[in-house]
């Protein structure tokens, strides 16, 4: 192939077209994607509150309440869930930075009075085979039907009742840690939830 | 001009004589970092053979407009644009495989392999040859990323491509789902796949 001689003007051209057109094929593109990735989030933010709250016929996604707090970064997201407008429970979100690597998120399902309905994991990183069966159904199951005010979410070796993940130690801690805080959430401002706004 | 049976060629070296991962040893991040199951290998695997055949398309055809001296940014450009877009595309429609493979699909634009076979392959060749060639690694870098995905699973986790074919208290060897095991398995991968290759070249 015959090299192109290389000056400061053919240089400058060269590249200035080229990040011209990647820059506008990246904005197309994204321009493309927008709508389809608001939606995968939200479908994925519906179906997690599908599964832990109790039967409901309200709209929570719409009726959602934003608690900043100072232990966590994005703010806590209250989901009320009401039963032909009958207060039946809420789903809260709950994060820890602490996990094996990094942001553990999930979503906690509350009933009326505190007790932990369901809880479903909504971001994680941790080690997969490990740490990532934080999502199983038998690791789950133990933290249904109990209410944090009397279980301690801290895991066995700590003191606490939950019964660690084979291997992933870290990853259960940083997983009760969440649920506390959205249980602390929940107890804070559930007087905002019960009330009715219509 | 290059004829059919040089394209057969030219396509096979990817898989076999020139494999990305288990010969030439290109690529190592992400081979080690995803493929702690096959899917995600599989996912990866099929993601870079995307880049990669895209990067090889637009630099085939701009090499002759590009000044040597600022080739090398211009590829990387090329590639980043289409990684991006990758990701992008990953987020909207597979939303599941975006959060598997996490910070690896931005990680697409240092893999040596893509880079290389822009420098080494697609800026001195014509446009369907650079095609084969794309095809030809994308594909040996897919199937490579694959079975060590897929070893991995089967040892670490007891299943493939999430079906599991033990109980679900089985002890399993975890150490091949951990970063070790990727070492492990892929050394003993490439000693496998060196000595099969052997005997037929």
């Amino acid at each position: 192939m015959k090299k192109k001689e290389s000056t400061l003007i053919n240089m400058v051209l060269v590249l200035f077209v080229i990040t011209l057109a990647a820059g506008l094929s990246l904005g197309y593109v994204n321009d493309l994607t927008l709508e389809p990735k608001a939606k995968a989030r939200l479908a994925k933010k519906v179906n997690a509150l599908k599964t832990v709250l109790p039967q409901f016929n309200n709209a929570p996604v719409s009726e959602v309440v934003k608690v900043k707090i100072e232990q966590a970064k994005d703010s806590i997201e209250l989901y009320p869930a009401l039963q032909d407008s009958v207060f039946v429970g809420a789903a809260v979100t709950g994060a820890s930075e602490r996990g094996y690597s990094g942001l553990v998120k999930v979503m906690v399902g509350f009933e009326p009075d505190g007790t932990i309905k369901n809880i479903a994991v909504l971001e994680q990183k941790e080690t997969p085979g490990l740490g990532t069966k934080m999502k199983s159904e038998k690791f789950v199951k133990q933290f249904r039907g109990k209410n944090p005010a009397s279980f301690n979410l801290k895991v066995k070796k700590e003191g606490g009742e939950v019964d660690a993940l084979a291997g992933a130690t870290i990853s259960t801690r940083a997983f009760g840690e969440a649920t506390q805080q959205a249980y602390d959430a929940y107890m804070n401002n559930k007087e905002i939830l019960v009330k009715p706004n219509n | 001009m290059a004829n059919t049976l040089d394209h057969k060629q030219n396509f096979l070296k990817g898989i076999i004589k020139e494999n990305p991962v288990f010969v030439m040893l290109l690529g190592m991040c992400p081979t080690l970092g995803v493929t702690s199951s096959a899917f995600n290998g599989l996912g990866m695997g099929v993601a870079t053979l995307f880049v990669l055949l895209m990067s090889n398309i637009v630099v085939s055809l701009i090499k002759t407009q590009v000044p040597n001296k600022v080739r090398i940014p211009a590829f990387i450009i090329i590639i980043a644009s289409f990684v991006t877009i990758v990701e992008m595309v990953l987020e909207a429609f597979i939303p599941f495989l975006y959060e598997q493979l996490g910070i690896f699909i931005p990680l697409i634009v240092v893999n040596c392999l893509i880079l290389g076979r822009a420098e080494s392959f697609a800026s001195k060749n014509n446009l369907l040859a650079s095609i084969v060639d794309a095809l030809g690694m994308g594909v040996g870098f897919v199937i490579a990323l694959t079975a060590l995905g897929a070893a991995r699973e089967i040892l670490g986790n007891g299943s493939i491509f999430e079906f599991k074919f033990v109980s679900e208290d089985a002890s399993t060897f975890i150490l091949f789902i951990l970063p070790p095991g990727a070492f492990i398995a892929l050394a003993y991968l490439a000693v496998v796949f060196n000595k099969m290759t052997q005997k037929t070249a």
